[in-house]
């Protein structure tokens, strides 16, 4: 199978999983939780270019997600500000954040994005949850619909039309960028940063474009959260939700598109399967951070792939 | 007139020099090796020339310009390229795909342009293969076209890593032990391949243990022992040079 | 004023000091195996949560003190070789998911075994404060500046006067030469973890009677005490020590003076200023690697 055809088949099988899912949804409850793994997804295939491709671990993904809802709530409400130019506006906030954090530190040998993305997560937490003039506090705010040219978004069926549509969107692009020079010197960076360096690939921009990109993925899926739900709390920003995300990603597979989707439906599903024992919760998080990395360090898709191969290749 | 020149270049490790007060330069279409004993310094005067390491004192000109202290992605830019002893291998890619990194500078690096995957480059991609498959060919890896990086043995993978920096269409090539743990056949057809890139016009500069291969492709040598110049000139001088026989030669005879 | 500043001072050197001994833990398994172990924290949780509810249930305090240990340092030991052992050639992105999906799983397997209440201990010795210079100063503070210094002395010991603590220095310096010399680098390893977890629930004890603490309590003071690593230097016992009394101490001053409600921020604030100006920390080591 090349990688032509894994791509095209692969959009194909994404798109009509999307659109005929809503077959087995018996109230708008299976669409809601539809849109929240398809948000997920989103923030986590975008991860995954960072942590899968570039080899860098952020801890505080939840961070700019929060950042990303609030500054649309709080631009559209207090500013009059149309929903989309919100979104817009806080992914490049975001985006200059995330820049600005990542560019001495992406310098450096080692990992200490990881060190940094968990300070930043956490401060953005705290602030969150400390401003409460103008941001609700603890108690969280409330935001208006999205809408866009005199069409409002509303209604968890609506939302899961828009974010199925996202999700394909973010995908194909995913996709493109991994099998193109940029995508290549990604991964040549995680494969080795040297061997890299000495073919021309300036190692430690594309660390922190890779870093930037998937920050703004994060708030724009935050923006479209926040319209979505119409009511935010700082807890979205939580380091738990943080550890959440990366915990999708390398369930599903580190350095795979599909791999960061599934693990983030999966994740999100899960919850809902064991809401009769919500109180273990965080325990099966651990358990499977440590389970994947340490049984399938490639993470469910990519071992299932390489399974099959092996079997087809035996006979 | 001198493509590389270094002049007086120290690097010092702890107290330890590993190249001291070094000077020599490399003349433009030449193969010129570097030989000495293990730890006389030579994978460390790599490391300095290509601008992973800085150098305690001294400086390094490429093209008579200084370059001592440049990142090795913008010496790369400017024309110069290697391999490694030790591989830097992208395992977590294919065989190909190693070779087309190599390509970087020469294609389409926008972002929105990738992202969007603009037909330009779509188009430079098919090209870059195609240009990657046929130096695959030039180093005798025609059969690993398919292959991932992480499924080729190790003599395969010295020749990939040449590959690699040949896509990068450098003016100057740094090969580190590039026959180490090769078999004898492996070894002269990697002697074959050296000589071919040099024809083609790039300079090449070689660290090498096989004296016989050192001996037999040189333009140029330049002996080291404990990170100091020990002795230069053509193979014939060097060969014969008292020092050299009883630093190098010597201690292997 | 005089008074003030005292009184934030000791108690910045309270949890100063605690911060520093869970840098010390995150500093001694990262010299061993150049892990992170995000699950430090945890150790200080389950010392404090553990004793707190063995005194609850009528257990004699020194005797709770111990099994309380006892028990960190078999978690510590289970860590390491049931989690990171399996995974000790796997890259670095890939272990510290591993220690944190140990921390969240520990956290909730606290949830569960003990509540989601608070707990505490009794003080050692009393609570009646000490006044001094007009401020005031609860003698368990005296507890853990002196379990503290006794701690950090007696590990200054082990590392510089024994055999297996000069052999857990060397691995640090250099696995393989160790391992030629004779060095057990899994002994190393498992040590490294069982010692760490001891430090974590010398801190959890001896800081429960005045701070409290709750399944949750781990994540921040184990987050604060890697702050306090990274200020000085990774891998610095000695850094990790002077990091974790800057770390205490400035948050106090800030939330005394500043805003109490971004007293968790503090911490943070440090790490992202020591990675921008100063990578290797206060005492760190300028790294060369080699190619």
């Amino acid at each position: 199978m090349n990688f032509k055809t894994a791509r095209t088949g692969g959009l194909a099988l994404l798109a009509i999983v999307i659109a005929a899912a809503p077959i087995g949804f018996s109230n708008s409850y299976y669409y809601d939780v539809g849109v929240n793994a398809m948000f997920n997804a989103i923030v986590c295939v975008g991860l995954n270019l960072l942590i899968g491709y570039a080899g860098q671990i952020s801890l505080g993904h939840a961070g700019f997600f929060a950042l990303g809802a609030y500054g649309s709530a709080l631009m559209t409400t207090n500013y009059g500000i149309p929903p989309i130019g919100a979104m817009v506006l806080s992914a490049a906030v975001v985006g200059l954040l995330a820049f600005l954090v990542g560019r001495p530190i992406l310098k450096l040998k080692g990992h200490y994005l990881a060190m940094a993305t968990l300070g930043i997560g956490i401060i953005i937490h705290i602030v969150l949850k400390t401003e409460s003039k103008i941001t609700g506090g603890p108690d969280g705010m409330s935001v208006d619909n999205f809408s866009l040219l005199g069409v409002t978004v509303m209604g968890d069926r609506m939302w899961y039309w828009v974010a199925g549509g996202l999700l394909v969107l973010t995908v194909w692009l995913a996709l493109n960028l991994i099998d193109s020079p940029v995508g290549r010197a990604l991964r040549a960076v995680h494969g080795s940063e040297v061997g890299a360096e000495v073919v021309g690939v300036d190692t430690s921009s594309y660390k922190v474009l890779v870093f930037v990109v998937s920050a703004m993925f994060a708030s724009v899926v935050g923006s479209l959260f926040a319209h979505k739900n119409g009511f935010i709390t700082p807890d979205i920003g939580s380091f738990f939700h943080s550890v959440e995300l990366v915990t999708m990603v390398v369930l599903g597979g580190m350095a795979s598109v599909f791999g960061a989707l599934i693990g983030a439906v999966i994740l999100t599903l899960l919850p809902q399967v064991l809401a009769a024992v919500e109180q273990y919760e965080a325990m099966i998080l651990g358990a499977i951070m440590m389970g994947t990395m340490i049984f399938m360090p490639k993470g469910l898709l990519p071992s299932i792939v390489a399974s099959l191969k092996r079997r087809g290749a035996g006979k | 007139m001198s493509l590389l020149k270094v002049e007086n270049l120290s690097k010092e490790f702890g107290g330890v020099h590993a190249v001291e007060d070094l000077t020599f330069s490399v003349e433009p279409g030449h193969i010129h090796s570097i030989i000495g004993p293990n730890g006389a310094g030579k994978t460390t005067l790599f490391n300095l020339i290509t601008g992973v390491y800085t150098p305690s004192s001294g400086r390094v000109l490429f093209k008579d310009r200084l370059v001592s202290g440049l990142k090795p992605y913008e010496l790369a830019a400017m024309g110069m390229s290697r391999t490694f002893q030790n591989l830097q291998i992208f395992f977590n890619m294919q065989a190909i795909e190693n070779v087309m990194v190599g390509s970087h500078l020469h294609l389409n690096r926008g972002f929105l342009a990738s992202f969007l995957r603009l037909p330009n480059v779509s188009r430079g991609d098919r090209e870059c293969r195609k240009t990657c498959t046929e130096l695959m060919e030039f180093v005798g890896l025609a059969k690993y076209l398919d292959a991932d990086a992480a499924s080729m043995p190790y003599g395969a993978l010295k020749r990939l890593e040449i590959a690699r920096a040949l896509a990068a269409k450098p003016e100057i090539l740094l090969l580190d032990e590039p026959a180490a743990g090769l078999n004898a056949t492996e070894s002269r057809e990697i002697d074959e391949v050296i000589k071919r890139v040099a024809a083609s016009g790039i300079t090449v500069v070689l660290v090498e243990h096989d004296m016989k291969m050192v001996m037999g492709i040189s333009d140029h040598i330049t002996a080291l022992d404990y990170g100091r110049k020990l002795a230069e000139g053509t193979p014939a001088e060097v060969r014969a040079n008292p020092d050299v026989v009883k630093a190098y030669l010597g201690a292997h005879a | 004023m005089f008074a003030a500043f005292l009184q934030y001072l000791f108690s910045g050197l309270t949890s100063g000091a605690i911060y520093a001994l869970a840098g010390l833990g995150f500093a001694i398994i990262y010299n061993a195996s150049h892990v992170i172990n995000f699950a430090q924290g945890e150790f200080i949780m389950i010392g404090g949560m553990a004793s707190a509810t063995l005194v609850a249930a009528g257990v004699p305090m020194p005797l709770a003190i111990t099994l309380a240990m006892i028990i960190s340092m078999a978690v510590g030991v289970a860590l390491e070789k049931f989690a990171i052992e399996p995974a000790r050639n796997a890259d670095v992105v890939t272990i510290i998911i591993i220690t944190i999906g140990a921390s969240i799983f520990m956290r909730g397997a606290a949830q569960i075994i003990w509540d989601k209440e608070f707990h505490s201990l009794p003080a050692f010795s009393g609570e009646i404060p000490i006044a001094v210079l007009g401020a005031t100063l609860m003698p368990q503070s005296l507890w853990v500046f002196g379990v503290a210094a006794v701690v950090i002395v007696a590990l200054w010991w082990f590392f510089n006067r024994t055999m297996f603590g000069k052999a857990m220095l060397a691995t640090s310096h250099n696995r393989l030469a160790a391992q030629l010399v004779g060095v057990g680098v899994k002994k190393v390893l498992l040590a490294s973890f069982a010692l760490s977890a001891l430090l974590g629930a010398v801190g959890g004890i001896v800081v429960t009677p005045i701070t409290f603490t709750n399944y949750e309590a781990g994540i921040m003071l184990g987050l604060k005490g890697f702050s306090a690593a990274v200020l000085g230097g990774l891998g610095n016992g000695g850094g990790a020590i002077v990091g974790g009394l800057i770390v205490g101490i400035a948050e106090a001053l800030a939330s005394g003076y500043l805003s109490s409600a971004y007293k968790d921020a503090i911490a943070f604030v440090i790490i992202l200023f020591v990675l921008f100006f100063m990578p290797n920390g206060l005492f760190g080591k300028r790294g060369t690697d080699r190619v």
